[in-house]
């Protein structure tokens, strides 16, 4: 069957219209379909955002009286203090307003980022230089002490000594950081 | 314009540079997503707060340069016209998505186009960095301290136990999407894609088609990417998506090789059928294009096609998209006139080869 409209191509596409009980159909070749507005461009309806929202509600109870019984959840009415975003409205859209709406819902996240990131919910990748200071040396400090052990482990008593010193070393440093802040 | 000009402009320079492995891995990109920290995301902030955002890029990073990357541009959304969003779009510089926002939405490009930041998109800030063929460390590198450099000047959103915060729960942690694009039509021609796409799957990486979410592996090309942004560091994610990289190919190479062994004449003729369509062609539409030019680029990977670049499927890819085919005649042309306009410039292209 040839496209109705360029009459060229061959039509891959069938829509059946009712209006007003009068029965149309058409078909068409995937080109005019696109042209015509018989096709959405996939990227504006059914994203993986939206895949993702319905994730975010496993966890909420079977509703016994329909839709209406989210809105008794009472972590649905949690709201961000910075942005307003409430609970409801991030599991609807599958995305946060604000940095702070992820300790707003902080204790709701672990089970989407497990489902998300396979399991799991903590980072460990890069710290950014400027705001991370603190936290660069204190995950310096737990990288020393892993070292310690294996040294201790190892009876390389020398080597650990030395690390014990930096260990104590950046701790100091860490605690006049936090004084220097406050 | 000539051709020759046309195409000079239309392809980013970095990507006329050759890579490692670029008979199969076209180019290599880290994404980063990054937020302002006291600004709301933009899916709930007020035109105020985005502008905010914009005019730090504008008193900061316009017109300065970084290393290799010279003399940041910044571009408005609201000053460009559809075709010439839609070029960018084409030249992955910005997403569709970046397009749509006409008021707040802009990128910075650097000189050579090898880095662009999209501002104001799903995050304030996304770092695209490409290299061309299989690049992955040198990329995550350069787009580290790329990164380090921006955060010069921005407070980014960061929680030591979330990582940097996106507004979509699928980026927290690292911000980082790495990914290659690779043409591999000996795996398609063989069949081995559909098995391969979910074991990959399986491994928390994605494979989508050339433009990204949702879109058609058109001209056997594929992009390959990570999934997951948190529990694990940028360098063990790049690591894992190399590794997987590195199967691919050498899977590509021994399917070529069996093809070419056990049926060489059958791919010789499709090989010339699909240079002849493009040489001769009248009317193209872009998927025979796309699938065509692969055909070519296998030949000359194959030596079987001689004294045609190997540039030709990276630059043809692009060039006979609709926005570049509507910049290129300076006007809005309909599909039907693009496909005719599309098998001239191929013409063309393939006549430059010759002189």
């Amino acid at each position: 069957m040839e496209c109705q409209e360029c009459e060229k191509r061959s039509a891959t596409l069938h829509f059946t219209q009712v209006i007003n009980g009068h029965k149309t159909e058409v078909h068409l070749c995937e080109y005019c379909a696109q042209e015509k507005g018989y096709m959405n461009n996939g990227e504006h309806n059914f994203s993986l955002h939206s895949l993702l929202s319905g994730l975010f509600n496993f966890d909420s109870a079977p509703s016994l009286s329909g839709s209406q019984s989210t809105s008794y959840n009472p972590k649905n009415s949690l709201q961000c203090e910075k942005c307003e975003m409430t609970y409801h409205e991030f599991t609807k859209t599958g995305k946060f307003g604000c940095a702070n709406c992820y300790t707003t819902f902080n204790e709701h996240l672990h089970p989407i980022f497990r489902r998300v990131h396979s399991g799991n919910t903590k980072h460990d990748g890069k710290i950014p230089k400027r705001a991370g200071d603190a936290i660069h040396l204190r995950k310096t400090i737990n990288e020393h002490k892993v070292k310690l052990k294996e040294l201790i482990q190892n009876e390389e008593f020398e080597e650990a000594a030395k690390a014990r010193d930096q260990i104590r070393e950046l701790e100091k440093k860490l605690r006049n950081d936090r004084d220097g802040d406050s | 314009m000539s051709l020759q000009n046309f195409i000079n402009e239309a392809i980013s320079p970095w990507l006329k540079e050759e890579g490692d492995d670029s008979d199969i891995v076209l180019s290599s990109r880290i994404r980063l997503a990054r937020n302002f920290m006291d600004i709301p995301f933009s899916i709930v902030a007020e035109e105020d707060d985005l502008q905010n955002v914009l005019d730090v890029f504008e008193d900061n990073f316009k017109h300065q340069s970084f290393g290799t990357y010279q003399d940041f541009e910044l571009v408005r959304m609201a000053e460009l016209e559809p075709v010439e969003k839609r070029v960018l779009v084409e030249k992955h510089l910005i997403s569709p998505n970046l397009a749509e926002n006409n008021s707040t939405g802009a990128v910075l490009i650097s000189q050579n186009e090898q880095v662009s930041v999209m501002i104001n998109e799903e995050d304030h800030i996304r770092i695209q960095l490409y290299y061309p063929g299989f690049q992955l460390e040198n990329a995550l590198e350069h787009a580290s301290t790329f990164d380090d450099w921006l955060e010069e000047k921005i407070n980014y959103a960061f929680d030591e136990n979330r990582g940097y915060l996106t507004s979509c729960p699928t980026n927290v942690g690292t911000g980082m999407r790495a990914s290659v694009m690779m043409h591999l039509p000996a795996l398609v021609i063989t069949q081995q894609m559909n098995r391969i796409v979910p074991a990959i799957n399986q491994l928390g990486l994605v494979v989508r088609g050339i433009y990204g979410e949702g879109s058609e592996a058109l001209g056997n090309i594929f992009q390959i990417s990570n999934q997951i942004t948190l529990g694990k560091s940028e360098k063990d994610i790049v690591e894992d998506l190399k590794s997987v990289v590195q199967q691919l190919i050498e899977q590509e190479r021994n399917a070529r090789n069996r093809i070419l062994n056990d049926s060489g004449i059958e791919l010789e003729d499709k090989v010339f059928r699909s240079y002849g369509v493009l040489a001769h062609s009248r009317i193209i539409q872009s998927k025979e294009a796309s699938k065509c030019l692969s055909d070519v680029r296998l030949g000359i990977d194959l030596g079987l096609i001689q004294n045609v670049s190997n540039t030709i499927l990276n630059e043809l890819m692009v060039l006979t998209q609709p926005g570049f085919l509507q910049q290129y005649a300076k006007k809005i042309l309909s599909p039907e006139e693009r496909d005719v306009r599309r098998a001239t410039l191929i013409r063309e292209r393939l006549n430059l080869e010759k002189e």
